[in-house]
């Protein structure tokens, strides 16, 4: 789950980070990395990087982070929102992520209704995970 | 009678439509005139986290204007989702660029004005029914039925909409307990289901649900209550081998059945839930 991470200057001359934060209206550069999100996350067992590990490489400018599957594991449960000491919205963070994707097209996660679904679960997977 | 404007949603309609039913049926015998508000549509249930995805506000924004149209300062939603997605939208909408940008959309429309207050049903029940009041409408004591309070996600988060403190919430205990019931408290009621993550990733809702359910079955709870229709959905049909089958009831149908309101849409979530559990027994009813 762990991932290294290697730094160089030019990673922090970091247009990425602005447009995550263009789109989340978050600073992703008030997370000092203290964890506390990850350690609360309810699904950060399933997720191949930690939400701080992902607001790190968004600090870094490393776009590698769109081929994550962390920001689609996310719920948008708010958790970590709350509990933020820097108050930093990491779902709001996310929610950036994803949408980087879904704008140009790409679309990691697909749904396909196994069974009849209540719309409430339909609507919300739809407008999440598709453009 | 006092009038509030409600908005209902899409699932109150179907699945949770017994929460709908209860919850009508205690309103008005807690003296409240219920208006549906005309020409609803889809809240979006998920509400946007974009700063700049305006169209995801068109929907809840009007449906605001609805409320604005019958001439009502606030409007009554039950679903936990519903109620997420009209109270952010609204306070999204309070910044006049985007509020400008969103009318000029709706160009068929009046102009949405703002100033709609969005309330849950237990808004209603702590802030102005109040606990006693509550207590002393009920008809049918739940007996010190052990009832899981699960809060889930929008409910209370973000901090500054949800309808009580995130960290330690207590209205839907104190409901519970002027019902008649013993509120189980229980480390998982404010952690996520899995939402709508159940579509595409049933391992991982499962998971969830198990565990919220092993936790609540824990503090000793034989029944579970919620107020939010994707949650019930979630906990009933992702219950995993071995978790304990919790009769996941709406707090609409404890209402109704406390309150002595005897009808067949509401009580059948009594003894169906969850498809494979095993029936709760509620002063003598199963």
């Amino acid at each position: 789950m762990a991932r290294e991470l290697k730094l160089t200057k030019n990673q922090l001359d970091a247009p990425f980070a602005l447009r995550v934060e263009g789109i989340s209206g978050e600073n992703p550069y008030a997370c000092y990395q203290c964890g506390k999100c990850s350690a609360g996350c309810p699904f950060a067992d399933y997720m191949d990087a930690l939400p701080n590990q992902v607001l790190r490489l968004v600090q870094l400018g490393d776009a590698s982070v769109l081929k994550l599957s962390a920001p689609w594991v996310c719920a948008s449960c708010l958790a970590c929102t709350v509990r933020c000491p820097k108050g930093v919205d990491i779902a709001k963070t996310m929610e950036a992520l994803r949408l980087l994707s879904l704008r140009r097209g790409i679309t990691p996660v697909q749904v396909k209704p196994d069974r009849a679904y209540p719309q409430i679960a339909l609507i919300g997977a739809y407008r999440k995970l598709t453009p | 009678m006092k009038r509030i404007a409600y908005f209902p949603g899409c699932a109150m309609k179907d699945q949770a439509r017994p929460d709908e039913v209860g919850t009508l049926h205690a309103l008005s015998a807690l003296g409240y005139e219920v208006a549906e508000i005309p020409r609803w549509n889809c809240c979006g249930t998920v509400y946007s986290l974009a700063q700049d995805d305006l169209m995801r506000h068109v929907g809840p924004v009007r449906n605001l204007l609805r409320v604005q149209g019958m001439g009502e300062k606030r409007v009554l939603t039950l679903c936990a989702m519903c109620y997420g997605t009209l109270k952010r939208s609204e306070r999204f909408a309070q910044n006049p660029d985007r509020l400008a940008r969103i009318n000029a959309f709706l160009d068929t429309e009046d102009d949405f004005q703002g100033g709609i207050e969005v309330v849950h049903l237990l808004h209603l029940l702590r802030d102005e029914v109040g606990y006693g009041r509550l207590a002393s409408q009920v008809k049918r004591k739940l007996g010190g039925l052990k009832v899981a309070t699960y809060y889930g996600c929008v409910l209370l988060r973000p901090r500054d909409l949800g309808v009580d403190d995130p960290d330690k919430p207590e209205v839907l205990e104190k409901v519970v307990e002027a019902l008649g019931g013993t509120p189980v408290l229980f480390p998982e009621r404010t952690e996520c289901c899995g939402a709508y993550l159940t579509v595409g990733r049933k391992d991982i809702v499962e998971e969830r649900a198990g565990r919220i359910l092993r936790s609540a079955r824990g503090g000793g709870a034989t029944a579970m209550v919620t107020t939010c229709p994707l949650c019930q959905f979630n906990l009933a049909e992702r219950r995993p081998a071995g978790a304990p089958a919790l009769p996941v009831l709406y707090l609409g149908q404890i209402l109704a059945w406390t309150m002595g309101i005897d009808e067949p849409a509401v009580d059948a979530l009594w003894t169906n839930q969850p498809a494979a559990g095993a029936p709760v027994s509620v002063g003598g009813v199963r």
